[in-house]
C-alpha cells in the first residue's frame, strides 16, 4: 500500500502572494493529488455593484484586481456602453488599447519576476521589477497613478495622451524593448531556467480546449485564442499584432508566451503613438440605462476576462457577473498538478498566473462531514441571522 | 600555562570569537554582493551582527510534541562539528595549531555533520516542513559528499599526505600542481555551495516550497545557533578549499624579516583571508546566477558531472603521485 502525506499549501504561505490552499497528496516527492481550495478573500464586489451607480461602479470595478485594473474597468464601460448604444471617439478607443498594453507589460513582468521567485531564482525578480518600474512610470505619466490609472469612464476616457509626452513614451518603449527581448532570451536560454520549466505540467492541446482554459496557458498550449484578434474591441481591429502561441504546452511554453506578448504589446503601444487619431476623448453618457443586457470581453493579461450587465432603467445596474481569467483556468491547474514533484507545485501554480481576488468566492467547509459546498448569498443571510456552527 | 593557551585558542583566536566575527563578515560579503549582482543596495555592515543579537533575545520556543533533547542539543553539537576543523587548518603559517596525521578526514567528517544535524533536527521537529526538508537534506547529502570527498583527497594524494598542513606546505613549494588541481577546485567550490544549502541548491529550504524548510519549528537562540552553523561552515569550508586548493599561488614559503620583526605570519594570515574571500565571492556568484535546481535534478547533476569529475581529478592525482614517488 502506497502512503501519502498530505501538505498544505496556504493560506498563508511564501509561494502565493494572495490567500488560497492547496491540499498536496505526495508520495515521497511526487505530487498524487492537489484539492485546490480558494475563497479566502471574498469581497463581495457583484453584490456591491447593485447598490451604486454606474458612474461609481467605475471605481469598485478598478478594485476587482490590483494588477488588470484597467482590463475589469474597460470591460464594464465596454459593456455599458454596448446596453447604452454609445459610440466611443476614436482616439478613446486608441488610448484604451493603449493603457492595455501597458498594463499588459507591467503585468507579464510582474509574473516572470514572480516565476523566477518560485524557482529560487530571486535575480531574475529583482532585474523584472526593476524594470516594471520604468512601465508604472510611464502610467503614471499618462493619468497620475501607478496602479490603479482611474482612465476609463463611460463613452470614452478620462485623460488624454498629451503631445509633450510623446516623446518621452518612446523612450520608455524602446527601453521596454531592449529589456523584454533580453528576457526573452534569458527564457530560452539559460539552463537551470529550463530545467525547471521544460516539460513540466503538461497540458496537452485537447485537455486544455476541453476544460475550457484562456489566456497565455491556453496560448502555451497551442491554441490561437485571443479576444483581442477574435473579437476585437477598442483599436486593436486597427492595430497590427500577432497572436503568440508554442507547441510546448508546458510551464516554459506559458512563460514564452508572456514574455514575447510583452514584445506584441510594445509594438501596438508605438503604432498607437504613431497613428493616435485627433478628436474628443469621451462623449457625454446619460446616468440612467435604459433596461437591457450585455456581455462584454477583454483580452486581460491572464486571459479572457467576460462581463455581463443586466440593467433595469436606473442609474444602478440589476446584476453584474464577472468572470475572471484566473476563475477559468483553476480546472486546468488542478490537472497540471497532478504528477509532478512537490518542488515544482509553486511554479507549476504559478503558470496560470492565479489572480485570486479576481476569482474568489463562497465555499463552506463542513469538517465533521468531510464536505464542502458552494453557497449562495441568501444562504448566508440566513445563516448569519440564524443558528450558527457550521465552520 | 598550556591550560591558559588552549582557552585562549578555543575562545579567542581562532575559536569562537574569531569564527563569530568573521561567520558574520562573510555572511556580509556575501549577502552585499548578491544584492548588488541584484540591483539593490544590499544590507549595511553591522546588519549580520544585529540580526544574531536580535534573535538571541527573541522568544525561544519548544514546540509541545518535539524530541525535546535531540530538538535542543542537536544545535550545539552541530556547532561544535563545524567550529573544530578550524585548528586543523593552516591559516598563518604552513603549520596549522594542531596538526594532526589525517586531520583532512577529520576536516571533511566534521563538516558533513551539520546536514546530518538538519536530518536529525526534521526528524526531531514532528512537524511536515521541517520533515521534509530533514529527508531533502540527508538526500541531497549522498549528491555532494562524494564529489566533495574525492576532490580534497586528491589533494591529499598529490601531496602524499593525510594532513592539510602538509598539503599546503606541499603546494606552496609545487605552485604548478595547483594547475592540475584547477578541475577538483571548481568541483570543490559547487559542492560546498551545495554543502552550504545555497541556491541552486537550497533545496532542503526552498521558501516557495516548504516555507522555512528544516529550521521552520525553531526561533530564538537556537535559530541563531543555527544561521551561525551556516555562517562558520561557510569560513571553515571555504578556508579548507583555500588550504587545498589555492595553497600554492599565494604563500609565503620563506620568511619575510624586516627590521627585526618576522612579518611573515601576519602576511600569510592577510592572504588566507583574501583567498577565503575570493571563494565566498565566487559562491555568492553561483548563488546569483542560477535557477533552484529540483531534488532529483540535482542528484543527477552531483553523480554524472560532480563525482565524474572528482573520481578524474583523484585519477589524475593518483597518476601524478606515482610518477613522482613510484
Amino acid at each position: 500500500m502506497k502512503e501519502s502525506i498530505v501538505i498544505p499549501i496556504g493560506p498563508q504561505h511564501p509561494c502565493f502572494k494572495e490567500p488560497m490552499r492547496l491540499d498536496i497528496s505526495v508520495d515521497g516527492e511526487r505530487v498524487v493529488d492537489a484539492d485546490i481550495i480558494i475563497s479566502f478573500n471574498h469581497r463581495g464586489v457583484e453584490k456591491a455593484t447593485e447598490a451604486r451607480t454606474y458612474i461609481q461602479n467605475l471605481y469598485l470595478m478598478e478594485r476587482v484586481c490590483g494588477i488588470c485594473s484597467h482590463s475589469h474597468a474597460t470591460c464594464y464601460c465596454q459593456g455599458v456602453e454596448e446596453i447604452l448604444g454609445l459610440e466611443i471617439p476614436e482616439r478613446a478607443r486608441y488610448i484604451r488599447s493603449f493603457i492595455g498594453e501597458l498594463e499588459r507589460i507591467q503585468s507579464h513582468l510582474f509574473w516572470i519576476g514572480i516565476a523566477g521567485h518560485e524557482i529560487g531564482w530571486d535575480t531574475l525578480l529583482m532585474y523584472t521589477w526593476k524594470d516594471r518600474e520604468r512601465v508604472n512610470d510611464m502610467l503614471e505619466q499618462i493619468s497620475g497613478n501607478r496602479i490603479h490609472y482611474a482612465m476609463n469612464t463611460i463613452g470614452g476616457v478620462r485623460r488624454d495622451i498629451r503631445e509633450e509626452d510623446r516623446e518621452s513614451l518612446k523612450r520608455g518603449l524602446e527601453f521596454l524593448e531592449e529589456r523584454a527581448a533580453y528576457y526573452v532570451h534569458v527564457i530560452t536560454e539559460e539552463e537551470t531556467f529550463l530545467k525547471r520549466t521544460r516539460g513540466i505540467a503538461n497540458l496537452p492541446t485537447e485537455l486544455a480546449k476541453q476544460l475550457c482554459a484562456v489566456g497565455p496557458t491556453l496560448r502555451g498550449s497551442n491554441v490561437k485564442m485571443d479576444v483581442r484578434a477574435d473579437d476585437p474591441y477598442a483599436a486593436y481591429e486597427d492595430l497590427d499584432f500577432s497572436v503568440v502561441t508554442t507547441d510546448t504546452c508546458d510551464v516554459w511554453g506559458r512563460g514564452f508566451v508572456k514574455a514575447s506578448e510583452i514584445l506584441q504589446s510594445i509594438r501596438m503601444c508605438n503604432q498607437v503613438l504613431e497613428e493616435l487619431p485627433g478628436g474628443d476623448i469621451r462623449v457625454k453618457a446619460p446616468a440612467k440605462v435604459p433596461a437591457g443586457e450585455a456581455v462584454s470581453r477583454y483580452e486581460a493579461p491572464r486571459g479572457e476576462l467576460i462581463h455581463y450587465i443586466k440593467s433595469n432603467g436606473s442609474n444602478m445596474p440589476e446584476r453584474i457577473k464577472i468572470r475572471a481569467p484566473t476563475l477559468a483556468n483553476w480546472l486546468v491547474m488542478s490537472e497540471m498538478l497532478k504528477g509532478v514533484y512537490l518542488a515544482d507545485v509553486a511554479i507549476v501554480t504559478d503558470a496560470i498566473d492565479p489572480c485570486l481576488c479576481c476569482s474568489a468566492r463562497v465555499t463552506i467547509t463542513d469538517r465533521s462531514r468531510g464536505e464542502r459546498r458552494v453557497t449562495t448569498l441568501d444562504a448566508l443571510r440566513r445563516r448569519r441571522d440564524g443558528r450558527t456552527g457550521v465552520a | 600555562m598550556d591550560l591558559f593557551w588552549g582557552v585562549l585558542y578555543l575562545l579567542l583566536f581562532p575559536g569562537f570569537l574569531f569564527l563569530l566575527f568573521f561567520g558574520l563578515l562573510f555572511e556580509w560579503v556575501d549577502r552585499k554582493v548578491y544584492a548588488r549582482l541584484q540591483n539593490r543596495v544590499g544590507p549595511p555592515i553591522f546588519q549580520p551582527f544585529a540580526d544574531l543579537i536580535k534573535l538571541l533575545g527573541k522568544e525561544d520556543i519548544i514546540p509541545g510534541n518535539v524530541d525535546r533533547a535531540l530538538f535542543q542539543y542537536t544545535p550545539l553539537i552541530a556547532f561544535a562539528a563545524v567550529m573544530t576543523p578550524i585548528f586543523n587548518i593552516p591559516l598563518w603559517s604552513a603549520r596549522a595549531l594542531f596538526p594532526l596525521q589525517g586531520d583532512l578526514l577529520l576536516a571533511l567528517y566534521l563538516l558533513s555533520i551539520p546536514t546530518l544535524a538538519l536530518f536529525v533536527i526534521g526528524w526531531s521537529s514532528v512537524s511536515l516542513y521541517p520533515l521534509v526538508g530533514g529527508f531533502r537534506a540527508a538526500t541531497m547529502l549522498f549528491g555532494f559528499e562524494v564529489p566533495f570527498i574525492l576532490t580534497c583527497l586528491s589533494g591529499g594524494v598529490v601531496a602524499g599526505s593525510w594532513s592539510i598542513s602538509d598539503v599546503t606546505t606541499y603546494m606552496a613549494r609545487h605552485p604548478a600542481v595547483m594547475l592540475l588541481l584547477l578541475p577538483g577546485f571548481v568541483i570543490a567550490l559547487l559542492a560546498l555551495e551545495a554543502k552550504l544549502e545555497r541556491s541552486p541548491f537550497d533545496i532542503p529550504h526552498a521558501e516557495t516550497e516548504i516555507v522555512g524548510g528544516t529550521l521552520t519549528e525553531y526561533s530564538g537562540k537556537k535559530l541563531a545557533v543555527m544561521r551561525l552553523v551556516d555562517d562558520i561552515g561557510m569560513v571553515v569550508g571555504s578556508s579548507l578549499i583555500a588550504a587545498i586548493f589555492l595553497g600554492g599561488f599565494l604563500f609565503l614559503d620563506k620568511s619575510l624579516i624586516w627590521s627585526g620583526t618576522d612579518f611573515t605570519p601576519f602576511i600569510n594570515f592577510m592572504l588566507y583571508i583574501a583567498k577565503s574571500l575570493f571563494i565566498v565571492l565566487l559562491l555568492a556568484l553561483v548563488r546569483t546566477l542560477f535557477a533552484r535546481l529540483r531534488i532529483d535534478q540535482m542528484l543527477d547533476f552531483s553523480w554524472k558531472y560532480l563525482a565524474t569529475g572528482g573520481l578524474l581529478q583523484l585519477f589524475i592525482a593518483v597518476v601524478y603521485a606515482g610518477a613522482l614517488h613510484g
